[in-house]
């Protein structure tokens, strides 16, 4: 096994693994600073910032060091490399590195967006001189006026570490960024007229290790140390891209893609990172509700579920083929097995179908070429099915009933009225059925409808609970390929409406709290196919087998 | 940066003498002091509010908000302050000024400050890198309502506009020196971003 020395700490390589010098210390848990590497693309070692010494150790023992530092991102180790990045040669080089890129910034830091999560900023602090000792004015280049219509540049913060002109070209493939101009008036700049507003954009904004490039969304918002971050995963499609959601004072602010090789890699699509405005929408459901003769009223969460569950009690027992319940792909496994759960325990007879699965176009993969077609090798891919958790809702319907009954079914019968008692779950916040598919349910006597927008479906409920939507819950999602990630709580839900696991939870009458982690434990070993959910679910998830 | 060990400087507590050991000279400068406020007769109780007291020039009073050169809100919205702030008592909307003002990035659209929340230590005036909010000598602030006590950007530009003239409130913002009020004497001159040439800016608009 190849053995590598960084500061005279040893770390193993696996077999055939392909490391460079910065990956193989952060094995040893020894930061390299670096601007211009990252992971999933092409090095340049433009930025110098990861200068280290490396040398080889000889079969005798002893350690032939090279006489000059080296970028670390462009060196690959092998057995034997020896790694130095704490002796005096590199402290004064990465000091040198980081007075020649503040030379011309500007420093406005207390303006900037980006200050508190800045890697100037941080690797000043660590690796930097205190004072700066340029004489001479500043030169500063303006800020562009336009460059797209989520990303603003600030061309005098820029360091020039090429990673968004990389992104739009490696990842995205799209190609609108560039450098313009030469030494020391090169810049970032777009073609003229060609903007840069493809669907991953915002990425460039988080790739950028400077507030060079700013979110026009987020802009001036929120301080970053104020927002607190919980783990989560983006609800827009069924690539289930692993997300951090930042929030302060229950208001979300952003959402940031978080690295995870089983769901995405690094990058999430603007889609997702600007998709989730409807959390805070003045028409969100905040409170249950109950029709009365031909209004519909606002009642407290005892009263509608205890006329939830009586309703659904009642009807099972006199005829349980007239009930049934619309499983939403919006649900989490815990939810989606809490309703089945309580629904088949009432009888087994009680069907239970997948809700509107929402499929828009094809998948969009990346990156594309100069015609706007995919390339061979997929680097990030758009899915078409626009819900999170199709996989875990069937998973639960297939172990609870065998087979899944699609809606057109239940619409079918419900429309020729042999439907009593209609248990929906929406949670769609751009769909669900339309106006003309809701038509159906007119002749279900009991319609319940657990939602977290008006739709057309719970303008036609006698009960309305009010959920939460994905910032609100905790519980799991399985995304297309089968991984089961874990989405925590962020934010309170407004007003009255709860988050769904704690309605079903209190609906199947169970005492205590709903706690998904412990939860997990049941479903796990109840249901075969979920029996790879333990009950701390890893930060990337695991895949169901 | 971090602080650095060379920086560090330990200091002793110098050891007591044998006089000092036996506390009789402490002692007798205690009672000295008595004896001294006993015997004196001059009154030091000031007739307030007839008689206004003097005040010392780093007196914490309301706060103002500064306007630069041109009569606009000097504050640039950082946050600075209400970060700093122990008792969560300023509240900014930041919004984008480059617009409106091409030398600006950023400008505040609301500050509002509540100064019954507010427990006058000086930790925003302190924090705030372009001297925007000061702390002024005026004390006796009243209110009938809580709205009245919470102080939003044109009531605090006003308190400005008020205080600005009156000796006991200098303007400490100088560049790249600090005011009478500061103890420092120098800013580090590193720290102040010169402002780009009008040329490159009018290019913006």
């Amino acid at each position: 096994m190849a053995t590598v020395t960084v500061n005279g700490k040893e770390v193993s390589l696996g077999e055939g693994e392909r490391l460079n010098c910065i990956q193989a210390a952060k094995r040893a848990e020894i930061e390299v600073p670096h601007y211009c590497w990252h992971p999933a693309m092409s090095v340049v070692a433009s930025c110098r910032m990861c200068l280290v010494e490396v040398g080889d150790k000889k079969p005798d023992g002893s350690v032939a060091m090279q006489p000059k530092v080296v970028p670390g991102c462009q060196t690959p180790v092998k057995d034997g490399t020896v790694i130095v990045t704490n002796s005096a040669k590199v402290k004064q080089a990465q000091a040198a590195t980081l007075e020649y890129l503040l030379l011309n910034h500007p420093l406005d830091c207390p303006t900037c967006d980006q200050a508190g999560e800045c890697f100037l900023q941080d690797y000043t602090f660590k690796f930097g001189h205190m004072q700066s000792r340029l004489m001479e004015p500043k030169e500063l280049k303006p800020d562009k006026d336009y460059i797209g219509d989520q990303i603003t540049l600030f061309t005098d913060r820029c360091v020039m570490c090429t990673r968004c002109v990389r992104f739009t070209r490696e990842i995205s493939g799209t190609g609108e960024l560039q450098v313009i101009n030469r030494g020391s008036h090169e810049e970032i700049d777009i073609f003229p007229g060609m903007p840069i507003n493809n669907k991953l954009a915002g990425n460039v904004v988080d790739i950028c290790p400077v507030g060079a490039l700013c979110s026009k969304d987020f802009l001036y918002k929120q301080r970053v140390w104020w927002l607190k971050s919980a783990d989560s995963v983006c609800p827009d499609c069924s690539t289930g891209c692993s997300i951090k959601v930042d929030q302060n004072n229950e208001t979300v602010y952003r959402l940031k893609p978080r690295e995870n090789p089983q769901a995405q890699g690094h990058f999430m699509c603007d889609d997702g990172r600007f998709g989730w405005k409807y959390i805070h929408s003045d028409q969100r459901l905040k409170q249950p509700e109950m029709s009365q003769g031909d209004r519909r009223v606002a009642v407290d969460w005892d009263t509608a579920l205890t006329a939830t569950r009586n309703a659904l009690k009642d009807a099972a027992t006199k005829n349980p083929k007239a009930v049934a319940a619309v499983f939403s792909p919006w649900m989490t496994v815990e939810e989606a097995y809490l309703l089945a759960k309580h629904l088949k325990s009432l009888s087994s007879d009680v069907r239970l179908a997948l809700g509107p699965v929402r499929v828009e176009g094809q998948d969009d993969h990346y990156p594309k070429d100069v015609r706007g077609n995919a390339q061979e090798k997929i680097k990030f891919t758009i899915r078409a099915e626009k819900c999170p958790n199709r996989r875990g809702v069937e998973l639960v319907l297939q172990h609870f009933q065998g087979s899944i009954i699609n809606i057109g079914d239940i619409l079918g019968d419900a429309a020729e009225g042999r439907i009593d008692t209609l248990y929906f779950v929406g949670g769609d916040p751009r769909g669900g059925l339309d106006e003309s598919r809701a038509v159906a349910l007119a002749k279900v006597k009991t319609l319940v409808v657990q939602d977290i927008l008006p739709s057309p479906v719970s303008a036609r409920a006698h009960i309305v609970l009010a959920g939460g939507s994905f910032a609100e819950r905790d519980g799991t999602f399985v995304n297309h390929a089968g991984l089961a990630q874990g989405i925590k709580r962020s934010i309170r839900s407004p007003e009255e409406a709860r988050p769904d696991g704690r309605i079903l939870w209190d609906l199947s009458g169970r005492k205590g709290l709903f706690n998904a982690t412990v939860f997990r434990h049941e479903i796990a070993r109840e249901i075969p196919a979920l029996a790879a959910l333990t009950a701390e679910l890893s930060c990337s998830g695991v895949l169901l087998k | 940066m971090p602080i650095q060990e060379k920086e560090v400087a330990w200091i002793e507590e110098p050891e007591l003498n044998f006089w000092e050991q036996t506390f009789l000279p402490a002692v007798a400068g205690g009672l000295k002091v008595a004896v001294k406020h006993t015997v004196e007769q001059h009154s030091v109780t000031q007739q307030y509010p007839e008689e206004k007291p003097d005040l010392p020039l780093n007196y914490r009073g309301v706060h103002r908000l500064n306007r630069d050169e041109q009569g606009r809100v000097r504050c640039v919205a950082c946050m600075m302050c209400a970060t700093a702030c122990p008792a969560h008592c300023i509240s900014i909307v930041a919004e984008d000024a480059s617009k409106d003002w091409p030398d600006r990035d950023k400008r505040p659209q609301s500050f509002v400050l509540d100064e019954l929340r507010c427990i006058f230590c000086g930790m925003c005036e302190e924090a705030c890198p372009c001297d925007a909010i000061e702390l002024t000598s005026i004390y006796d602030l009243t209110g009938q309502t809580r709205e009245q006590m919470t102080f939003d950007k044109e009531k605090l530009l006003s308190i400005y506009d008020q205080t600005k003239d009156n000796p006991r409130d200098p303007i400490r913002t100088h560049r790249g020196r600090l005011g009478c009020a500061s103890e420092l004497e120098r800013q580090p001159l590193s720290a102040t971003a010169p402002k780009p040439p009008d040329a490159l800016r009018a290019k913006k608009s």
